[in-house]
């Protein structure tokens, strides 16, 4: 799998045949379909099925949202109920009087945004180096980047605990971030755009001007990854908000991340569903909000990485 | 291409501003900066690698060979092997072992069943396509924790909706958390929610790189939509299920927020109260953390990565067997189509090229022909390109064909 990704990322550019690409990743946003055909027509069956998952997909959700805007009483009863009532921000205040909620927030924004920061510019600087600079052992250390996707995160976790611990770092945010500050995953991502959207004829401009190397990086490769960096960033924020296993370990009940303190309040308070659940609500509505934003760069990120292999 | 070679006389770049510097330091400085820089590039990467991925690995196997915990965190006993072989007789691990492997099947088989489906749906002209897109991707953006705390409760003995749904059918209430499989059920549920969309939208991307000729020539040949997805969509998109399905697989070994948190009894590690549903992650946890077994639970670590190994080895051979039976078309003139497609092939004598455009620049160029040679047109379509399609065998309407 690994080999491929560099080899096709080298032939797409030198094929002679490949149409010139214009603005990389746009293509997604073609324009709708045009008018109705027999095709679309017969294609009518689809949308039912479609509207029974995206419902099924939702639900849960829905469900999150609901149960606490109810109390405790109405939700215990049969059958449960279905529509919400008014008493959201009297749960949610129990939350923060419950658990340290507030500080969990800021902290899970502290580590979301600090992780999605080093990411952009470290992941884009090697993908960078590694799609544009010649320099002694590139195949060899992008195969070893590569190679890295695969080994799974819970082999080191002991050690890296102990480590930790070593540095002093244990209970500190920054134990958090420091791991995945830059992820294999972002340089290849990175690498793969910076081919094929910065022509060589840019950088050479660049370096005639008298552009240093970090000079063509920070002018000319910068500006021309947004699309790819808006795509990294908002994969890369999510996922940090979400993690759950690191974070538990390295960091203590006092001084969580939102999922941290969601586990704290579900393992506590397990009879206090409206409560607990106005927790997991308040934890899921930044993503939520960013989702229904970004939502379509998310998804052709998405669709892009997996034909990218 | 490259443009980081200093410029080996005053030739290559004339300097267009008139600079302090002399030229020669200039260009020496550049020769200096332009050699080191991109180690310099791409050193964040393997200096957080070393520290907090390479280093620990490693020291993970030290550790397992040791007798330590926290309380004499500084008094390691080496012990060699004992770690392993008592772990080879610790029925708990083999109980981990058990779970995992059997959550793994119930995960990954109906996900990524249920993916195809859902992306075969999705690919078609569709209004709205977006809001269908984004209504399947929205599980994925939520976090386990969530989605484990939000099904634990629609799981819940006596107020659960699903058990409410089920009474409706006339079917006592299930204690989902307390049954060998109910339990495992339930979590295969909250892991086939969550993956399904995002595999179906892998799955759809894919799809949209399946040249359009194959789905029309199908159609022609009088192939409806599901037998398009039989003969044409799957094997076309084998080596992107293999790729989905090693994801899959290794994300299960690693399975460890949903057994911990769907566990109601509070604090507890044991994934039930009879070990019902603890993966390997959670024992990981049980020893490592919880009981502070450091040496123990890395032993265990390393047995993880083993089999994850195994799996990717596994999986590396099924897609490289896939690609051989595809090569050996080269000789025979593709006949894998299966009796179906053959006779579609018989009843549309048309497409003289447009196999050969779809295979141009794949590695399969030469079998195309050939069995056009052979006077079977039409098994162009029933072996149709590999999933990741290079640029040239798309057209515009293919979002995401760059391979």
């Amino acid at each position: 799998m690994s080999v491929t990704i560099d080899k096709a990322g080298d032939a797409d550019t030198a094929s002679p045949q490949a149409p010139p690409r214009s603005g990389g990743w746009r293509r997604l946003r073609r324009p709708a379909p045009g008018p109705a055909s027999e095709d679309e027509r017969r294609g009518l069956w689809r949308y039912p099925f479609l509207i029974v998952v995206v419902l099924l997909s939702a639900f849960p959700v829905y469900w999150t949202f609901m149960i606490p805007s109810r109390t405790n009483d109405v939700v215990g009863q049969t059958p449960p109920p279905l529509l919400p009532g008014g008493h959201f921000f009297e749960n949610a205040r129990r939350v923060f009087d419950t658990v340290e909620f507030e500080k969990a927030l800021i902290n899970s924004l502290v580590v979301a945004g600090s992780i999605t920061l080093c990411t952009l510019f470290f992941c884009s600087l090697a993908g960078f180096a590694f799609a544009k600079l010649r320099f002694r052992g590139r195949g060899a250390l992008l195969a070893i980047v590569i190679a890295t996707m695969m080994v799974p995160v819970q082999l080191g976790i002991i050690p890296l605990y102990i480590e930790m611990q070593k540095f002093g770092w244990a209970n500190h945010l920054i134990a958090v971030i420091a791991p995945t500050a830059v992820t294999a995953f972002g340089v290849v991502f990175m690498r793969q755009y910076t081919e094929q959207a910065i022509p060589d004829e840019l950088l050479e401009a660049g370096r005639m001007d008298g552009c240093s190397t970090f000079g063509l990086y920070w002018h000319v490769v910068l500006p021309g990854l947004r699309p790819a960096m808006a795509v990294l960033g908002l994969l890369t924020f999510m996922q940090a908000w979400n993690d759950f296993m690191w974070p538990l370990i390295v960091l203590s009940p006092q001084n969580p991340t939102v999922q941290v303190a969601l586990s704290t309040l579900s393992a506590g308070y397990y009879r206090d569903n409206t409560l607990v659940l106005a927790g997991t609500a308040l934890g899921t509505l930044p993503v939520l909000l960013i989702f229904a934003v970004f939502g379509r760069q998310i998804i052709s990120g998405i669709m892009e990485g997996a034909v990218k292999g | 291409m490259t443009i980081t070679a200093p410029p080996a006389s005053g030739l290559d770049a004339p300097p267009p501003r008139p600079t302090r510097r002399p030229r020669a330091v200039r260009s020496a400085v550049r020769r200096v900066t332009g050699v080191t820089a991109p180690y310099g590039f791409v050193a964040p990467f393997f200096m957080i690698f070393f520290v907090f991925g390479l280093f620990p690995m490693a020291y993970t196997f030290w550790v397992s060979l040791t007798d330590r915990d926290l309380l004499r965190p500084n008094d390691a006993k080496m012990i060699g092997l004992r770690n392993y072989t008592d772990l080879l007789h610790d029925e708990f691990f083999w109980n981990a072992v058990k779970n995992t492997f059997e959550l793994m099947l119930l995960c990954t088989v109906p996900q990524l069943a249920l993916a195809l489906i859902l992306a075969h749906i999705l690919n078609a002209r569709l209004r709205g396509r977006m809001l269908f897109r984004m209504g399947v991707l929205l599980p994925n953006i939520t976090s386990i924790v969530a989605v484990t705390i939000v099904f634990g409760q629609l799981f819940s003995r006596d107020f659960g909706l699903f058990n409410w749904l089920l009474g409706l059918v006339g079917i006592d209430n299930v204690n989902w958390q307390a049954g060998e499989w109910s339990s495992k059920i339930a979590i295969a549920m909250m892991v086939v929610w969550r993956w399904t969309g995002y595999n179906a939208l892998i799955y759809l991307a894919a799809m949209q790189a399946i040249p359009k000729e194959q789905f029309e020539a199908a159609a022609i040949d009088g192939a409806g939509t599901w037998r398009q997805l039989w003969h044409v969509t799957l094997p076309a998109l084998r080596p992107t299920i293999a790729f989905t399905a090693l994801v899959s697989l290794i994300g299960q070994i690693q399975l460890f927020t949903e057994p911990l948190l769907f566990d109601i009894s509070p604090g507890s590690v044991s994934g039930g109260t009879d070990r019902q549903f603890q993966t390997l992650a959670l024992f990981l946890y049980e020893e490592g953390f919880r009981l502070r077994h450091f040496g123990y639970g890395s032993a265990v670590a390393w047995l993880m990565f083993l089999l994850t190994v195994i799996l990717a080895a596994f999986a590396y051979f099924l897609t490289r067997g896939g690609a051989r039976i595809r090569g050996s078309s080269l000789i025979g003139g593709a006949s894998r189509g299966g009796p179906g497609t053959r006779r579609l092939g018989h009843r549309g004598p048309r497409r003289p090229s447009s196999g050969g455009s779809a295979g141009r620049a794949t590695g399969q160029a030469a079998a195309r022909p050939a069995g056009q040679a052979a006077g079977r047109p039409a098994e162009a379509a029933a072996s149709p390109a590999p999933a990741p399609a290079p640029a040239s065998a798309n057209d515009d309407s293919t979002p995401g064909g760059s391979s």
